[in-house]
């Protein structure tokens, strides 16, 4: 049954409803030091989907009780702009929002020497402006080069993307169409340098061998996101 | 084995990035060794120092070590002595012992007529404890009571440029504007003199900090500062 | 807290539990149907201590505007104080969400409910099937005894009286009939401590895990719904094991499903 609003087709003649390969990401580009009030920031744009995060802290953990006296914490706050979706998205914390903010604190812990930083809390805000799809792995991506740019004593950086299906077809970085209408949608989020995995959410259906391939896609694209990251963060201080 | 620097001196690098393979490397401050390779813990600048690369960070939040000289903000009072703000995650106390050589009856004396909320003191830190209990003293010169003048903050990372090679680059602050200045490694700066001449010190600052890591600053600096000073004589001479 | 860690590190580096279980096996499992008279459907399944209770609403409402013609599922988790000295009362945690999104997610995106088959008037009014999960004993894997007991609840469900005509509806009486479910999505949950995976931890490997997992899959194997939590990470490899060996674990669980 086609629902109201759905394409007929999410892949035609080959190409994905906005042109691009299967395993083709949107275009990104990343500015580092957007927010000069904050200790670190960053501006990304996945496509049309638009993200800044700011880095604040280390600094004295609120409450006090939630400190460690023997490592840092990393909170997460992600909410999305009342004017980023088609229809007004209610401001403040949704379920949504509050299950995005832990699952991307997890994936930026292991990457933070937080042993450097007792007692203290690192507090990451990602606010989404204009939401076309994949805007947790734009959170993530635009939250890590804003780690760095903090001056944050780190192991790695983060890399996410998502990777899916539509029609049938495995693809990567999905749009909103794809997204709302096709069969699966995999998030990931993985560090370059050891290899190693942070955030994995899967929703819809896919054989164990589709995702064997989709994590080989999710990869490459993440070793090119990797040097965007690196890029945003030379560029900021660069002789001028 | 192949022992392979894979980076310059003064190469900006991102957290995780490999700096060299080989054990003959060593990993200095601020880079890990992993297996064989070294990598950079933090955003900044590759330091080869024979076998020995470290990272210089170009950002980041001030986290005392004892022996740091720091300016610091009296944030309240206690029986026998002050919370301290240093400007970092964590606070500091100054105790009454600590304060002066005098001796001070804290029966008798009301400790704010000594040193009140608000104001700044020029201390050193004696203790950090491992979960980061910070203890200041200013018995000894030149640490004291801060009066009159202009204080700023710039990043902490930032401050080894202020001072410059041997105390080179502050000491020219010194000579062109005649005033007095104390530098906090925690980032503030205390300058006292000819108002008109702390704000010229102010916006040298301003210039270190911004383009620290650049190439050349030193005459750049010397060449503001005796542009200033030249504008203001002819400014005079006009007047008269 | 850290002897905790080094004790349970080196039972599961020996291929072994602290409860004698080997890496890759649940513990009892016991299930109740329908204990509670009053929900549509409910359950009740005590997974080794930990015990959870789901229980199913069926209401009349309003559909979402994109899905006018389908039926409308919410899942719900409370926490709640009696369960573990860790739970708080107050507002839902970010535990409370991801587990009650989490169990969602499996079931929708499994298509367990035929949700095409809950619409009275389309756009206007369908069957809202509400599932609320509230463990009673909180003893770890949360996760796979919700799931467990909301998949059996769900089958066990039947509607309320409801008469089209008159529009009048009976919440106290209920009829034969079942909610229409078309497959049976189940839950799997890992662990993992250094480079050791294991299947349905307990409270205390949940406070010394550096990573869990949570795998979705259906009856012909493939994988509906997966959810990584905590701040260790797993690798490709390690990945693609588990989505494989998910389905022959869920098979297990799926024949305690009446």
């Amino acid at each position: 049954m086609v629902k109201k609003g759905q394409p007929e087709k999410l892949i035609v003649k080959g190409k994905r409803l906005d042109g691009r390969g299967f395993d083709q990401m949107r275009d990104v580009s990343i500015k580092a030091g957007v927010i000069p009030e904050a200790e670190g920031s960053a501006e990304l744009s996945l496509g049309e989907t638009k993200v800044i995060a700011a880095v604040y802290g280390p600094r004295e953990v609120i409450p006090k009780h939630l400190a460690n006296p023997e490592k840092g914490i990393i909170k997460c706050v992600y909410t999305m702009a009342s004017f980023a979706t088609p229809d007004r998205n209610r401001p403040g914390p949704s379920r949504r929002s509050v299950e995005i903010s832990k699952v991307m604190a997890e994936a930026l812990t292991p990457v933070v020497n937080l042993e450097k930083y007792p007692k203290t809390s690192i507090d990451v805000f990602v606010e989404v402006t204009n939401a076309n799809a994949g805007t947790r792995t734009a959170a993530i991506n635009a939250a890590s080069v804003a780690l760095a740019d903090a001056g944050i004593e780190m192991n790695d950086l983060v890399t996410s993307i998502a990777g899916g299906k539509a029609d049938g077809q495995l693809i990567l970085d999905l749009f909103n169409p794809e997204d709302n209408y096709g069969e699966a949608d995999l998030p990931i989020a993985y560090l370059p340098r050891t290899g190693e995995v942070s955030l994995l959410q899967m929703d819809g259906e896919l054989t164990p061998a589709e995702i064997e391939k989709l994590l080989k896609m999710i990869k490459k694209a993440c070793e090119e996101l990797y040097k965007k990251q690196k890029n945003a963060l030379r560029e900021r201080y660069k002789l001028k | 084995m192949v022992e392979k620097l894979l980076v310059e001196n003064k190469n900006i690098v991102v957290p995780g990035e490999v700096l060299a393979e080989g054990m003959n490397f060593l990993p200095g401050k601020r880079a890990f060794r992993e297996k064989e390779k070294i990598c950079a813990s933090i955003l900044g600048l590759v330091n080869i120092n024979g076998r020995v690369i470290s990272v210089i960070p170009l950002s980041g939040a001030y986290m005392p070590n004892k022996d740091d000289v720091v300016i610091g903000q009296i944030e309240d009072v206690g029986f026998s002595g002050w919370h301290v703000n240093i400007f970092c995650p964590y606070p500091a106390d100054l105790n009454v012992a600590e304060a002066t050589r005098k001796y001070l009856d804290t029966n008798k004396t009301e400790l704010t007529r000594f040193l009140d909320i608000g104001e700044y003191i020029f201390a050193k830190v004696i203790k950090v404890s491992s979960s980061k209990f910070v203890i200041l003293t200013m018995k000894d010169r030149p640490y004291r009571k801060l009066k009159e003048g202009t204080i700023i903050k710039i990043c902490s990372t930032k401050i080894p440029r202020l001072i410059g090679k041997k105390g080179s680059m502050v000491n020219m602050l010194k000579q062109s504007s005649g005033c007095e200045i104390l530098i906090g490694q925690n980032g503030l700066v205390w300058i006292s003199g000819d108002p008109e001449k702390e704000q010229m010190v102010v916006r040298a600052i301003s210039k270190i900090e911004e383009e620290a890591h650049r190439e050349g600053l030193t005459d750049r600096i010397k060449t503001m500062l005796g542009g200033e000073n030249g504008k203001k004589r002819t400014a005079r001479e006009t007047n008269s | 807290m850290k002897i905790l860690k080094s004790h349970l590190k080196s039972v599961i580096s020996k291929g072994k539990r602290d409860d004698g279980r080997e890496l890759v096996e649940y513990r009892d499992i016991k299930i109740e149907v329908n204990p509670i008279q009053r929900a549509n459907g409910s359950a009740r399944v005590r997974l080794g201590n930990t015990d959870v209770i789901v229980g199913v609403k069926i209401e009349l409402g309003e559909p979402f505007p994109d899905t006018p013609e389908d039926g409308v599922q919410i899942v719900n988790a409370e926490l709640n104080s009696i369960a573990s000295p860790d739970f708080e009362e107050g507002p839902p945690r970010p535990e409370a969400i991801e587990l009650a999104r989490v169990v969602d997610r499996g079931i929708r995106e499994g298509k367990a409910i035929d949700t095409g088959k809950l619409c009275i008037t389309p756009g206007e009014k369908v069957w809202c099937v509400f599932m609320d999960i509230y463990p009673m004993n909180a003893d770890g894997n949360l996760f796979d005894a919700s799931a467990l007991a909301a998949i059996i609840a769900l089958k066990n469900a039947r509607f309320p009286k409801y008469d089209k005509k008159t529009d009048e509806i009976k919440y106290d009486e209920l009829t034969n009939e079942k909610l229409p479910i078309k497959t049976t999505p189940i839950l799997n949950t890992y662990g993992k401590i250094n480079n050791s995976i294991f299947l349905d931890p307990s409270s205390s490997e949940e406070k010394v895990l550096d990573a869990r997992i949570s795998v979705a899959t259906l009856e012909n194997g493939n994988v509906c719904a997966m959810q990584k939590g905590e701040t260790g990470t797993f690798t490709i490899d390690e990945i693609n094991k588990i989505t494989k060996d998910s389905k022959k674990y869920a098979e297990k669980l799926r024949k305690l499903v009446k």
